[in-house]
């Protein structure tokens, strides 16, 4: 899979969904981003008045699973302890490493889960385990990978709901990877259409209205669906409309 | 040694009384930690096959040191092993071929290359030691090379295991949090490599991953935490490898394959117990 010309700029405080279809290279584009693929370019960070950050920008990453098997006695504790400290985690963790591991767990309510086994976690409980886990450091930019495509309805509102406090609270740049272009839409600032190179990028009525979105998924996007998301959304009425009309 | 050997002695035991049992069972007390300890992260990294092929790769080292008539082979067989390992990686990460069918013809042909040097001439029986290894024959220096080995082996431990645990959990996940993940793999694979080859003479290559992978499986099935995981799969090593050890003496068999039937047996204990 190689990906080209991708040039995308993010603000913080924006959620930015990334949609496309299976094979587009979604995945492929986060793990580049996190350093796990070679890529050519570079992240850069700016703040306000053109100055740059020459320090590497902090990343928090929350993959889609952990390969791990039934028998891993792995706990939750423990993923936090290898992540965030050098002391090795057989010697036992340290009391302020638990302390630590608390605190984040408590951001995403999933305190409770400090002493369990991570293979014996539901979905969405590992779901909320891997977004503190992100948080700790607190990074620059969050990225989503499928976040909710394992999750029932319930937990896909309780994820989104977690995501927009964080979002607000802590004044990240988030990237969201998904292949839900409804559940995308309700909740991002800005869409961009992924198949191999970025196809199209503006707010996500202007992104679902694009001719694109059917020639790339096979199916369009009404105008009235468009509304509807947008009447759920309120910070969407302002985007301009798009300049490809209705599919 | 001498204070080892007089302690040993001291135990009530007709087998400790003997210079080359008091060897073995000191050699036996480093090793079998060292084996479970690594055997841990090889689980975890899904690497036991990997391992198995630095076991059989042996055989090639074994040949190319004769060739180049060394003394001592086990530099060749190391030199070797880590080499393969090197091959293994690079193939892994610049191919597409699943990494389980490289590694299965990778050391069909080293294992094929190395019985053809070494049977050359007719002679392969004298390297039947090779295949099951005699840990009573070895001796003070060698021990202390082991010990030194050992010593080494832990203190990259302390350093790396958080790495290599949290790389085996998700690769892009430890890579977003500025770990050199390829740096880390291969590092591992390559201490890997080296621990395997080093201890061949005494374990013999038909068991040796064995070794390395029972105590952590056992150890595995009943931890509740990666700390009960560990120290459980050191202890599973060191009492599979002392019960192993005397058990040889009295059948008078192999010692490494005893050691593993011991293994295999706690083993089959914990899967047991998990029920």
């Amino acid at each position: 899979m190689v990906l080209e010309r991708i040039n995308l700029h993010m603000h913080c405080g924006e959620l930015t969904a990334v949609i496309g279809p299976n094979g587009a290279g979604k995945t492929t584009l986060l793990r580049a981003l996190v350093g796990d693929l070679p890529h050519t370019g570079a992240l850069r960070f700016v703040h306000r008045g053109d100055v740059e950050d020459s320090r590497p920008l902090r990343i928090g990453y929350v993959p889609q699973k952990l390969d791990l098997d039934a028998s891993a006695p792995t706990t939750v504790l423990d993923l936090f302890a290898t992540a965030t400290s050098r002391w090795p985690i057989w010697l036992g963790a340290r009391r302020r490493l638990r302390v630590t591991a608390d605190k984040a767990l408590a951001v995403t309510d999933a305190q409770y889960l400090l002493r369990r086994k991570l293979c014996e976690l539901s979905v969405g409980q590992l779901q909320r385990v891997l977004l503190a886990l992100a948080l700790v450091p607190v990074p620059e930019i969050l990225l989503l990978d499928e976040p909710v495509a394992a999750l029932d309805q319930s937990g896909i509102e309780r994820f989104y709901q977690t995501v927009s406090r964080l979002r607000t609270d802590f004044d990240l740049s988030i990237l969201l990877v998904s292949h839900d272009l409804a559940a995308a839409a309700r909740v991002a600032d800005r869409m961009v259409l992924l198949n191999r190179t970025i196809l199209c990028d503006g707010s996500p009525r202007a992104v679902l209205l694009d001719p694109l979105i059917r020639q790339t998924f096979g199916f369009g996007v009404a105008e009235g669906d468009v509304e509807a998301e947008a009447a759920r959304n309120l910070t969407h009425e302002t985007c301009p409309l798009p300049a490809g009309g209705t599919p | 040694m001498n204070a080892w050997a007089s302690l040993v002695s001291a135990l009530p035991f007709e087998w400790a009384q003997y210079g080359f049992m008091q060897y073995a069972l000191l050699a036996v007390l480093l090793m079998a930690p060292l084996f479970a300890l690594l055997g841990c992260l090889v689980i975890n990294n899904q690497m036991a096959f990997f391992s198995e092929a630095m076991g059989h790769s042996a055989f090639t080292g074994l040949a190319i040191g004769m060739l180049l008539g060394l003394q001592d082979p086990t530099l060749a067989i190391a030199g070797f092993a880590v080499l393969l390992a090197v091959t293994i990686f690079a193939v892994r990460r610049w191919s597409a071929v699943p990494l389980d069918t490289v590694i299965a013809l990778v050391m069909a042909i080293v294992v094929a290359l190395g019985v053809v040097l070494l049977s050359r001439g007719g002679g392969f029986a004298r390297f039947s030691r090779y295949l099951i290894g005699d840990i009573l024959t070895v001796s003070p220096r060698e021990i202390v090379h082991l010990a030194v080995l050992l010593g080494s082996v832990l203190v990259l431990w302390a350093f790396f295991f958080n790495a290599v645990f949290f790389v085996s959990l998700n690769r892009s996940l430890a890579a977003s949090r500025g770990l050199p993940v390829w740096l880390i793999e291969a590092v591992f694979s390559i201490v890997l490599a080296v621990v395997v080859a080093v201890s061949i003479p005494w374990v013999g290559l038909l068991v040796i991953n064995s070794l390395l992978i029972l105590p952590a499986a056992a150890a595995r099935n009943l931890a509740r935490s990666t700390r009960g995981y560990v120290l459980g799969a050191a202890a599973v090593g060191l009492v599979s490898g002392v019960a192993g050890l005397i058990c040889s003496y009295y059948w008078d068999t192999a010692t490494g394959a005893t050691i593993v039937l011991w293994a295999g047996a706690v083993f089959a204990l914990t899967l047991v117990i998990r029920r």
